[in-house]
């Protein structure tokens, strides 16, 4: 089993107020890893800290190693704009830029980072819906605005631009949270076919989807990482008591 | 209540609507075409036009503009972006006490640098009325860009696109639409400024001619004209330059919202 990503004694805080405790954990290559977890436990700061988006807020201070194939990403001299190219990222309410067309909106990365070869912007267009499995209801209408979409369309184009700068990991943030349960069941299979290209890492409130989707599944709780290891054993055998009571439904 | 509002509705509406009742009335008389375009006649003399009042309002405008955009832009980026640092808390400070300042006191600040220099100028003018117009766009320019939602700004940040670019691009096409009605304020206010301009420009009945000498335009012309003796002759061109005044701001206006009008329909933020 190769790990693509692996985070060593990572803390973070938001100003004095420690928001992740010492996390360590392996996340292996072309898999689904879920992180669940009641509200305020650090999953989504976790994510954060994997692409450098945690230190942009004032005050957010991180310390650890996370290394991308072996490189640590908070190493000294690695800028984070590099580390964003290779890390993508999903959020979880659909934030198309809506001054921008579906097509522009897919290479916006691209674009915003000067390129401007027309043949290569039209590859990657159709490649990218392509592979967020939106080409088919879109392909008439790149020249709309990627707000007119719905917002299970809306979140598929947040995808593609995410796939169009060629990302080797990508982080979801409950993807689905702001979506109808059909929206959501799309996002679902394609998170499945993502994963065989990409690593994910999705960020999710809700157990069934975890166990739907994912490989593995780390469980959080008060910024700990309590239980982490294959979906399966962690909803069937959980080693900790605090584990089967959060997926028994007895808190959170 | 609902009444009520609209009394207080009818109420502002009445001093703008006899404000343009008034001065098409009287000033429509005065307007024709050759009032357009020809010198300024001595006061109490017959015939001539504005024309060279209008050249050097355009001209002023145009340069104070050109100066006070840009440094009013890059200064509302910069307390947006920085909003926390020290120094964006002291400028913001004296950015609003710039806003408050009498406009005559901007008209003896550019005299004091300018004009005891080189002399009374279109330059003089330009800078009085470019530091009038740096608050109010840089004030307009923060508080839109700040209205520009978080999502936005890291959506583009978590496609690699480093955060300098992040602003220009994304975060500054998101708020053009506030920052050029900031920019159209700042305009149409100092097109109309009086006091500075009699410090800096002058006023002349010729048409313009170079950057360092004096120069007509609107407002100081209307001023002259309402000073004079010849009521008959030269308050209707006061009333008649005053109606050009609205309606070049007017322009401005429609430009503005023509060119900032939303690419797909309503907004969408």
């Amino acid at each position: 089993m190769i790990y693509k990503i692996d985070i060593e004694n990572l803390n973070a805080w938001f100003g004095s107020k420690q928001v992740l405790r010492d996390i360590t954990m392996k996340i292996k290559e072309n898999m689904v890893t879920a992180i669940i977890g009641p509200s305020g436990c650090g999953k989504t700061t976790l994510i954060r800290c994997l692409n450098r988006m945690h230190e942009l807020i004032p005050g957010a201070r991180v310390t650890g190693r996370v290394l991308l194939d072996g490189g640590d990403i908070y190493g000294e001299g690695v800028d984070p704009v590099t580390v964003r190219r290779k890390i993508g990222m999903v959020f979880q309410k659909p934030n198309p830029f809506p001054m921008m067309s579906i097509y522009d909106n897919t290479v916006a990365g691209l674009k915003l980072n000067g390129v401007s070869d027309k043949h290569r912007l039209d590859e990657t267009v159709e490649k990218s819906l392509k592979a967020a499995h939106l080409w088919d209801e879109v392909k008439a209408d790149l020249e709309k605005s990627g707000a007119s979409l719905s917002g299970g369309q809306q979140q598929r184009l947040c995808i593609a631009r995410a796939l169009a700068i060629e990302p080797e990991v990508i982080l979801m943030d409950e993807p689905t949270s702001a979506l109808d349960p059909t929206a959501a069941s799309k996002i679902e299979q394609l998170i499945r076919v993502l994963a065989q290209d990409y690593t994910v890492i999705i960020v999710t409130h809700n157990m069934q989807q975890a166990a739907r989707v994912s490989d593995c599944t780390a469980f959080l709780y008060l910024g700990k990482l309590v239980e982490y290891g294959s979906t399966k054993d962690l909803f069937e055998n959980p080693k900790s008591e605090l584990t089967e009571k959060y997926i028994t439904g007895e808190f959170g | 209540m609902v009444s009520l509002a609209y009394l207080a509705l009818i109420a502002a509406l009445i001093p703008l609507a006899s404000i343009l009742v008034e001065t098409i009335l009287r000033g429509l008389s005065a307007v024709s075409f050759s009032f357009f375009l020809e010198e300024i006649p001595p006061l109490g003399e017959p015939g001539g036009g504005i024309g060279p009042a209008i050249q050097g309002t355009l001209i002023v405008v145009a340069l104070a503009s050109s100066i006070g955009v840009p440094v009013g832009v890059f200064s509302g980026i910069y307390l947006a972006e920085f909003r926390h640092a020290r120094i964006a808390t002291v400028a913001r400070f004296l950015n609003d006490v710039l806003t408050n300042v009498p406009s005559i006191v901007l008209g003896i600040f550019g005299w004091t640098l300018v004009v005891v220099a080189i002399g009374w100028s279109v330059i003089a003018g330009a800078i009085a009325l470019a530091i009038m117009m740096i608050p109010i766009v840089t004030r307009t320019t923060e508080e839109a860009i700040r209205l520009v939602p978080a999502t936005m700004r890291e959506a583009a940040i978590a496609l690699g696109v480093p955060r300098w670019k992040t602003t220009l691009t994304v975060v500054l096409s998101s708020a053009k639409k506030g920052i050029a009605t900031g920019i159209l304020l700042s305009v149409a206010r100092i097109s109309g400024e009086t006091a500075p301009l009699l410090l800096t420009i002058l006023g002349s009945r010729f048409w313009f001619s170079g950057f360092t000498q004096p120069t007509a335009a609107l407002p100081v012309t209307v001023f002259n004209f309402s000073q004079s003796p010849f009521r008959l002759v030269d308050w209707p061109r006061a009333w008649g330059a005053s109606l050009i005044l609205i309606f070049i701001i007017l322009i401005i206006n429609i430009i503005v919202r023509y060119a900032t009008r939303e690419k797909y329909g309503a907004s969408n933020i």
